[in-house]
């Protein structure tokens, strides 16, 4: 490469540079503008209800040993005649899962007999200590007033033909109707206390 | 001795200074827009509309960051290094002329000898950056104040050489009295080899990439500002920029005739002239950067030895031969 070849590849890259200033920017404004994600996307967990209101789960562990990161507690206990929590024998009387120890890998969605927990798209789990990481079932349970959660069967099937496309919208992410809000209400925030006390 | 009040010198230094100051922050504003531009990113743009307001969100930030001072280094020249870089990129505002107008200059001090002047200041300005490398008593910082000092001398030396075909030209050291020199014809026609020198030196003169091997980010962390922080490094931040703020109006002045109109426009002020130029020099700086790569130190000062100097040398003699035979 000689003179002339050298100060020509030094134009090319300038006007590369230059054409690079005119073209459209991927970025995609987060916190104002958020990005359509595919709907089997791995989020907060969720844990549903029956339509009459009872919870799903029975508390019987199979998602605590499905849990490759040892993220899930659950401490089942008997229903009391006068008060069915679920409408088997058994219900969780504690359900925690730690969500910084959870690999959002779904298998507990795919132990669980009676598809009670699942995974949501919720995503935006930023907090201050590490002890709200730790979502029991105060925060997990879907409140009776939001409905029975969604099993992610029933979810908009297959990848939304404008995956990847920007969705314009201000506030929080809407996926479907149930899923609309990323902070749903009033979060009680719980500390870890010992399971044996 | 001053040739005006020293109240209009005041007046006339606190609005220089000002302008100069504010010119910074816009410029590093304007800098990373336009870089963010050329990456496809859309740069600052929270802080204010368009990110207009990012420089003073920056200005806060600096303020309030922790002073530190390593305790291997030595704490008066530590101290002192961000000063000298600092107040010799202002002290050269002091004798550039921005414009003229029927009552006078626009400047704080026409001097005789401007550019002397602005090269004795810049060059004094390297010894801010050699003593903030040497007095950190740390290796990186060290490397950068060599890198700097060895850089410095390799390129000034051509800088001067170019500069000298155009004041063989005009025939004078005065820095008005060469814009004047450029009435009729830009310096950069007849001395576009010097024009070509005085860029590529300037850059390296002011550690702009692709010469900022005193700083190199990739291999000595920061260079000289290694264990700077808060205010004494935005003062370093300053400097950098004013130097290249600097070396723009200088090429403006001695290459695109100042503040002269092109194309007989001479309704649009001098002014808005020198500001475009200037600015035109500086959009150059930020291209460069975001287009090339760092050079290798070797590299670097092969090409300012054995490419720059000797060609710049030979544009001085070109000029002085073709001058003196021209009458």
């Amino acid at each position: 490469m000689g003179f002339f070849g050298g100060v020509t590849a030094l134009a090319k890259g300038f006007a590369t540079t230059f054409q690079f200033a005119f073209r459209k920017k991927p970025t995609v404004q987060y916190p104002t503008v958020k990005k359509q994600h595919a709907p089997r996307f791995h989020g907060l967990h969720e844990l549903r209800r029956y339509a009459d209101g009872k919870e799903r789960c029975i508390g019987c562990e199979l998602c605590a040993i499905a849990c490759p990161a040892n993220a899930i507690t659950v401490i089942g206990a008997e229903n009391a005649p006068d008060d069915r929590r679920s409408p088997g024998e058994r219900y969780a009387a504690r359900y925690e899962i730690d969500e910084l120890r959870c690999i959002f890998c779904g298998l507990c969605e795919e132990a669980c007999p009676t598809d009670a927990i699942v995974l949501t798209p919720r995503f935006e789990m930023a907090d201050y200590r590490r002890g709200s990481f730790i979502y029991s079932k105060d925060r997990l349970l879907v409140p009776p007033e939001a409905g029975v959660g969604t099993a992610p069967d029933e979810r908009p099937g297959g990848i939304p033909a404008d995956l990847g496309a920007v969705i314009e919208q201000k506030g929080t992410v809407d996926i479907a109707a149930g899923y609309g809000a990323t902070h749903r209400g009033e979060i009680l925030k719980t500390e870890r206390r010992g399971l044996a006390g | 001795m001053l040739d005006q009040p020293w109240l209009v010198v005041l007046v006339k230094s606190v609005i220089v200074l000002f302008v100069v100051v504010t010119t910074f922050a816009y410029s590093m504003l304007f800098e990373r827009k336009i870089m963010g531009w050329m990456q496809l990113r859309p740069g600052p743009n929270r802080v204010g509309p368009w990110g207009l307001l990012q420089p003073a969100a920056d200005a806060a930030k600096m303020l309030f960051k922790e002073d530190l001072t390593p305790e291997t280094a030595d704490p008066l020249i530590y101290r002192l290094a961000p000063f000298i870089s600092l107040v010799c990129a202002m002290g050269a505002f002091a004798v550039i002329p921005f414009s003229e107008s029927s009552a006078g200059l626009w400047g704080v001090a026409n001097v005789n000898a401007g550019i002397l002047v602005i090269f004795a200041l810049t060059s004094i300005g390297v010894y801010g950056i050699s003593l903030a490398g040497w007095s950190s008593g740390s290796k990186y910082p060290l490397l950068g104040a060599v890198r700097s000092t060895a850089q410095m001398i390799s390129y000034e030396l051509a800088m001067t050489l170019s500069v000298i075909g155009v004041l063989i030209l005009a025939g004078t050291t005065s820095l008005a009295g060469i814009v004047h020199a450029q009435y009729k014809l830009w310096f950069i026609a007849p001395q576009i080899v010097g024009f070509i020198i005085y860029i590529i030196t300037a850059v390296a003169e002011t550690n702009r990439a692709p010469f900022d091997l005193v700083e190199a980010e990739t291999e000595l962390v920061g260079g000289f500002h290694t264990e700077y922080s808060g205010l004494r490094f935005g003062l370093f931040f300053i400097a950098e920029y004013l130097n290249m703020i600097t070396v723009s109006c200088i090429a403006t002045l001695l290459f695109l005739g100042g503040w002269n109109a092109p194309f007989g426009l001479t309704f649009i002020p001098g002014i808005v002239w020198f500001v475009l130029k200037v600015g035109l020099f500086i959009f150059m700086y930020i291209w460069l950067r975001t287009t090339l790569p760092r050079l290798r130190y070797d590299r670097l000062m092969n090409f300012g030895w054995k490419v720059l100097l000797p060609v710049a040398t030979l544009n001085l003699m070109v000029t002085a031969a073709i001058v003196a035979l021209m009458g």
